[in-house]
């Protein structure tokens, strides 16, 4: 077999990359700026009922560079071409393209760029190649459908394992390299049983590696969400007590992020307001923050876009926005640090990294609330689905499908199909109880989060 | 195993597409792919160069090229596939990609016959006069100019305005096609999109309202932009919504505008109708060609042929011209949209519907430009025959679940009271199964009309027309407040 596992030896070379990024400037008498680039090497595979379905791999680099002209005009380019004469061409455009900076707002480089990274544990896997990735997916396909008579197929499932690096440099002498690997897994299943609608749900993984996942649990989780769908019902149309899991909690805030994104602040693209920072928005027990660098963030790198390192950030806290994420072009304007949240832009985009959401003082939550023990009537939300077309971030409001269930004095039952709307506003404002435990999730972590009054439409 | 990309020469450095030493380099690649057992295998070669310019109030405040260069390489065995993709041009580079996919399906490199493989065919190239579509397409000036006028208008008819956006990009993208059935195609692809984002506010209530408008083939689409029109609209709708109520959920008869409102059956229907869902089992179509799965009012097609229409194409990306696919003839399920992948695995046959966003994705079953076909009523009797239920001007994005569920935000809406037209709406999203709403589509008017968009899926995001005239159906859940 020649389908070989990759080690993990690089493909950027920092020191060889910049000496000739500094030749061609100096040939083009371009004496500011600054070069972000990425590699990847990735293999993936997905199955259909024991056999391979779709098998990839790829290698794929990307470079932008940034460069000042005489008048301090910011232009860029892109390529995925790492030649020298690729990069000779990507200083011309953006040279070219300089001539259209923004006057009002020009970019500089982050003051933070050569100050000290974060130490943080990364842990590098080798690859273990497509032939083994086949055989682990194909396993959990047939334990998943073996886990229940009613799954009859696994349709979306996928593993893969990815080694990228990210380098950033510039021309006052900034030199960032990491590298990092990824492995996921994502089973979701289909259940169906006769004359009944089909039923689906799902898990996904990350880990550094394969021998990272947890595997077991990805197959468990998929079979009992999606058994546990198997027997639903319309919900009427009303308003209810809502619980929502992590993984939706934080899709939820996550959507809404522009609230505290200096950026889409700044831009008119935000709730909130330059004049509204002060305001109240939400209950003082909610703690909201952004860590790039929590130890359970896989694969995360340690510096932004504009070479500043990343950090931890608190972003709602005593029921106010307590700071927020920037770049460095935002955090002038703020005149405060920037956060390592920036992309690399002729306007650097900002986002948030990895959320992670608590109680801040359990004692403070109004109703005594717990999705195991209550024997309330609830609906339990498990995930959203559509956020791209239900949530008007700068509206405040949204209206999303979901999947979950009604909870009636203990018993769940799967709802057959319903979306969920409300305005974030009222919500932060009336969580009735954030549950102690802090649950892990893909994409950050969070309690079960309580909200009365939300209108759900069934039937 | 790893390399730089400067070890060898791009297999274009040199050259240009159609030259004969990249015809020759490619069948020696697809020869040695054969005589290690592929069954296919296909090489997809892109350069591709992009712009984008973005306006924000009064001022260009992004302006973004970027230029890219790749392969996409596909191998087949039996029905199984091996897919490599890479920036790296070079022979070797391309040689190795060639043997992680053979590696993929467990071939090994010896040679089991030299005559698989008979050689290219003469090139067809569809890129015809295309090749001075950059010299053509509007300079920055000239689309940071008409950019700043569009945003400027806003502010001026707009009131409560908030926050003006505009932008424009433009795609220009050279795909040479060679795979081992003798297929050997070019073509260059021009694609611009461009529109205007208001959003405005006042104390507590707020609007946002945006359109988009996109060609293919059209250098000179955008400098032809009838920006006063737009603008027209946009403020007229962002005034509307800015103090409108929330909709009232429940169940009701639904009239969903042309144009745009086309998404829905883009969404909730066309999707199902690719093979790539016959494969997943994930369509309650399989299986039900010529039965009655709509309303006999329905008849809808997907095409990629209509002049200037985003997803027209000359040919797909597996080389192959495209066709008028009937998709549904009054009511009854004639066809299945389908790709290379969906042919070996399904038996539909191929459209002319392969479809990626780049050379790092393999080709798959997707729509080009997919519209319900106009009926005879006009979309005044459309509003009339409804007591009381919802009008859908404008909507919002959407997806399809892995079962089939549908949802679609509604931008911007109105009620219909006595047939009608009554206050405007918000809030509201529809919500169904597209098995039991096509039956329900019990009116089309006469006024087809279309609308770009970009529809993302298992081979990325790809340039689409939606379509349809006003529609109405009997019936939908509209989630609301």
């Amino acid at each position: 077999m020649k389908s070989e596992s990759t080690s993990n030896s690089t493909v950027l070379n920092v020191d060889e990359l910049k000496d000739r990024v500094h030749l061609i400037s100096k040939e083009n008498k371009i004496n500011k700026w600054d070069l972000g680039a990425s590699s990847s090497r990735d293999l993936s595979v997905q199955v259909d009922q024991g056999e391979s379905k779709q098998l990839k791999a790829s290698q794929r680099n990307s470079i932008t560079i940034r460069v000042w002209n005489k008048d301090d005009l910011l232009g860029i380019t892109s390529t995925s071409d790492l030649s020298t004469k690729g990069i000779r061409k990507a200083f011309e455009f953006a040279h070219n393209a300089s001539n259209y900076g923004n006057k009002d707002e020009i970019p500089q480089f982050s003051k933070l760029s050569t100050s000290a990274l974060p130490g943080v544990r990364n842990i590098l896997r080798n690859s273990t190649g497509i032939d083994h990735l086949l055989e682990i997916l194909k396993e959990a396909e047939l334990q998943l459908i073996n886990s229940h008579k009613s799954i009859t197929s696994v349709p979306y499932n996928g593993l893969a394992e990815a080694n990228i690096e990210r380098l950033y440099i510039n021309s006052h002498g900034a030199q960032r390299y990491m590298n990092v690997t990824q492995a996921s897994l994502y089973l979701y299943a289909k259940a169906q049983e006769d004359g009944r609608k089909p039923r689906s749900s799902g898990s996904v993984k990350i880990g550094y590696g394969v021998e990272d996942l947890n595997i077991e649990d990805c197959i468990n989780e998929a079979s009992g969400k999606t058994i546990s769908h198997l027997n639903y019902e319309p919900i009427k149309t009303d308003k209810y007590l809502i619980c929502f899991t992590p993984e939706a909690f934080i899709e939820l805030i996550g959507s809404f992020s522009s609230m505290f994104n200096a950026r889409s602040i700044l831009d008119g693209l935000s709730l909130t307001k330059v004049n509204t920072l002060d305001q109240n928005i939400a209950v003082p027990f909610l703690s909201i923050s952004d860590q790039a660098l929590h130890p359970k963030n896989i694969a995360s790198f340690t510096f932004d876009g504009e070479g500043t390192p990343k950090r931890n950030v608190e972003l709602i806290k005593d029921g106010k926005i307590f700071n927020l994420l920037h770049s460095e072009s935002t955090a002038r304007r703020f005149n405060v640090s920037p956060t390592g949240h920036a992309g690399m832009g002729s306007k650097a985009s900002v986002s948030p990294d990895w959320l992670v959401i608590s109680n801040q003082d359990s004692k403070l939550n109004t109703r005594d609330l717990h999705h195991t023990k209550t024997n309330q009537t609830y609906v339990l939300i498990e995930g959203l689905n559509a956020l791209h077309a239900g949530v008007k971030a700068s509206q405040g409001s949204f209206s999303l499908p979901f999947d979950g269930w009604l909870v009636e004095n203990g018993t769940k039952k799967s709802i057959e199909s319903a979306t969920i709307a409300g305005d974030i506003r009222y919500l932060l404002k009336n969580i009735l109880a954030i549950e102690k435990e802090d649950i892990e999730t893909p994409s950050g972590i969070s309690p079960h989060v309580w909200v009365d009054n939300l209108s759900v439409t069934g039937e | 195993m790893t390399y730089t990309l400067t070890k060898n020469q791009d297999i274009l450095a040199s050259s240009q597409f159609t030259a004969d030493v990249v015809r020759s380099q490619l069948e020696d690649l697809i020869s040695y792919a054969c005589a290690s057992g592929a069954d296919f295998i296909e090489i997809f070669i892109e350069d591709s160069d992009f712009i984008g310019l973005l306006s924000e109030q009064d001022t260009i405040t992004s302006v973004n090229p970027s230029f890219s260069k790749g392969v996409g390489i596909r191998i087949f065995k039996g029905k199984k596939d091996g897919f490599v993709s890479t920036n790296d041009l070079s022979r070797t580079g391309l040689l190795y990609a060639i043997d992680q996919a053979l590696g993929m399906l467990g071939l090994i490199n010896s040679k089991i016959s030299s005559d698989r493989f008979s050689g290219l065919k003469d090139l067809k190239n569809y890129s015809g006069s295309k090749d001075q579509l950059t010299s053509i397409t509007p300079t920055i000036d000239n689309v940071g100019i008409k950019l700043l006028k569009a945003t400027s208008l806003l502010n001026k008819e707009g009131k409560h305005v908030q926050t003006r956006r505009g932008n424009y990009s433009r795609s220009i993208q050279e795909v040479l096609i060679a795979s081992s059935d003798g297929t050997f195609a070019r073509d260059i692809r021009l694609h611009q999109t461009y529109g205007l984002n208001l959003i405005v506010s006042d104390k507590s209530n707020s609007s946002s309202i945006a359109r988009r408008l996109g060609s293919s083939s059209q250098p000179t689409d955008f400098l032809n932009w009838n920006i006063e029109k737009t603008v027209d609209e946009i403020v007229e709708s962002s005034e509307k919504m800015l103090y409108a109520n929330y909709v009232e959920a429940g169940q009701f008869p639904v009239i969903l505008a042309n144009k745009f409102g086309g998404v829905i059956f883009h969404e909730a229907c066309g999707h199902l109708l690719e093979t790539t869902q016959i494969e997943r089992g994930t369509t309650p179509f399989i299986n039900k060609l010529g039965e009655q799965i709509a309303n006999t009012a329905v008849t809808a097609v997907d095409e990629g042929f209509t002049e200037g229409a985003f997803g027209s194409l000359s040919m797909d990306d597996e080389g192959m011209e495209p066709q008028e696919t009937v998709l549904i003839k009054d009511g009854i399920l004639k066809q299945f949209l389908s790709d290379r992948a969906g042919d070996l695995r399904t038996g539909n046959p191929r459209t002319g519907s392969g479809r990626r966003q780049n050379y790092s994705y393999p080709a798959a079953s997707r729509m080009r430009n997919t519209y319900i076909k106009a009926g005879e009523f006009t979309p005044e009797q459309l509003i009339q025959s409804i007591d009381k239920g919802l009008y859908c001007k404008s909507m919002g994005g959407g997806s399809v679940g892995p079962t089939g569920q549908f949802n679609f935000s509604v931008e911007e809406g109105y009620l219909i009271e006595n047939g009608e037209l009554k206050q405007p709406v918000k809030g509201a999203t529809l919500i169904g199964e597209a098995k039991e709403v096509m039956p329900k589509i019990s009116m089309c008017a006469n006024d087809l009309d279309l609308a770009a968009g970009f529809c993302g899926s298992v081979s990325g995001s790809v340039n689409v027309t939606v379509g349809q005239p006003h529609i109405k159906v009997d019936s939908i859940t509209v989630g609301g407040r």
